[in-house]
């Protein structure tokens, strides 16, 4: 008996890591409550509940004994798309019954630990060319190529600065608008940039909260409203932190 | 030659948001070609028909749809290719003009361009939407065939 209880708990504390990494690293929510049941089921726990919500995980599961209820609350989320791939592809292991659970747990710890991020030079690199391919992309002309790259690589470093000197994120995504704002109008001036709507248009890009606003639709279609509303609100206040940064340059203008 | 550029532009934006989001290696070029392909969709409806909200909607259902069948077959989260390729429709740039104008006091102009965002944003979604429906039929009439 008690050592069932024990395997219980075992198989929860799997599940509810998998949940987390998977929440953390910007899961939808319908995916990540189908992971933690389909894991839960192909170990043998034939009944089980989960609750997700972008700040915290409700896992309950079902047995002979009184029902078991863990919670984990997620404070710290980001993007990482290879994280959800990798824990999607242990998920699918246990379910085809290639993995027991003391192994998918060292293999979930082993993840949480990584750091699988590109290198952050590369990302800053990424950044900048995606805001000059941008800009082409709204129509600017590519005597502003090179201007809307700088803005936004330097847009996309200051984010990442002030995020680690402020952890607020809507402030620090402020900021970067701020500079990106700062640079383009300074740009313009020196007579490098010319059409300073275009450049500022490009540069914003990266900071754009495109990934959020995907998921809150996916997730007010499959039915978790409180999620959904949740990260939609999370993405207006995105959006909104950028348009003020934009805002308070251009009232210099 | 314009829409080389586009096509190309697109292809390197959509890759780059890849790396931003951190997706696996090995999808970095299909997640830009996706992108690439749902830009051109949109590029070319807007340029013929003249309306961004019938271009986003096409472009949507094509991105969400080619990424549905491309993550059965990688057997990977579909977000992976979805997600970068949609990031090009979101109207940024009226949005900014949107804001602008709110920031000059322009309030009329302001507001017009703003329902437009929320008209494009609405459409986005409700591609999503579509493209989800249609994804439903395709694996009803897959489970039939095998039936049959």
């Amino acid at each position: 008996m008690n050592n069932e209880a024990e395997r219980t708990y075992e198989i929860m504390e799997v599940c509810l890591l998998a949940g987390k990494i998977m929440l953390q690293s910007g899961g939808e929510t319908y995916r990540v409550e189908d992971t933690m049941m389909r894991m839960a089921a192909s170990f043998g726990i034939e009944k089980s509940h989960s609750y997700v919500t972008p700040t915290g995980i409700i896992f309950s599961a079902e047995g002979s004994e009184p029902t078991k209820t863990k919670l984990i609350r997620i404070s710290e989320r980001s993007t990482d798309l290879e994280k959800v791939a990798i824990v999607n592809s242990i998920s699918r292991k246990i379910s085809s019954g290639d993995l027991n659970s003391r192994e998918a747990m060292k293999q979930l710890k082993e993840i949480e630990a990584k750091d699988l991020s590109f290198p952050f030079r590369m990302q800053v690199a990424a950044a900048s060319l995606a805001s000059g391919c941008f800009m082409i992309m709204f129509k600017g002309e590519w005597n502003d190529f090179l201007p809307s790259m700088i803005a936004g690589g330097a847009g996309y470093l200051s984010f990442v600065y002030f995020h680690r000197f402020v952890p607020i994120k809507f402030f620090s995504e402020f900021l970067a608008a701020f500079v990106i704002g700062l640079l383009s109008l300074l740009f313009v001036i020196i007579g490098v940039g010319h059409q300073l709507d275009k450049i500022i248009i490009g540069s914003v890009m990266p900071l754009v909260p495109g990934l959020l606003v995907t998921n809150a639709i996916r997730d007010l279609m499959a039915g978790h409203l409180v999620s959904g509303l949740s990260k939609g609100a999370e993405a207006f206040l995105t959006a909104f932190a950028i348009g003020a940064g934009i805002a308070v340059i251009l009232k210099f203008l | 030659m314009d829409i080389l550029a586009q096509v190309i532009t697109s292809f390197i934006a959509t890759g780059a948001f890849g790396i931003l989001f951190n997706a696996p290696k090995n999808t970095l070029v299909k997640c830009g070609l996706i992108g690439a392909g749902g830009w051109l969709v949109y590029y070319l409806v807007e340029g013929y028909y003249d309306d961004p909200v019938l271009g986003t909607l096409l472009a949507t259902v094509f991105i969400a749809v080619l990424s549905q069948e491309l993550a059965k077959l990688y057997k990977t989260p579909v977000i992976i290719f979805s997600v970068a390729g949609i990031i090009p429709l979101v109207p940024g740039g009226l949005a900014y003009n949107a804001m602008r104008n709110f920031v000059e006091e322009n309030y009329n102009t302001a507001l017009g361009s703003a329902a437009q965002v929320l008209m494009l944003a609405g459409t986005i979604a409700f591609g999503l939407v579509f493209s989800e429906v249609i994804n439903q039929v395709i694996r009803k009439i897959n489970e039939r065939k095998l039936k049959i």
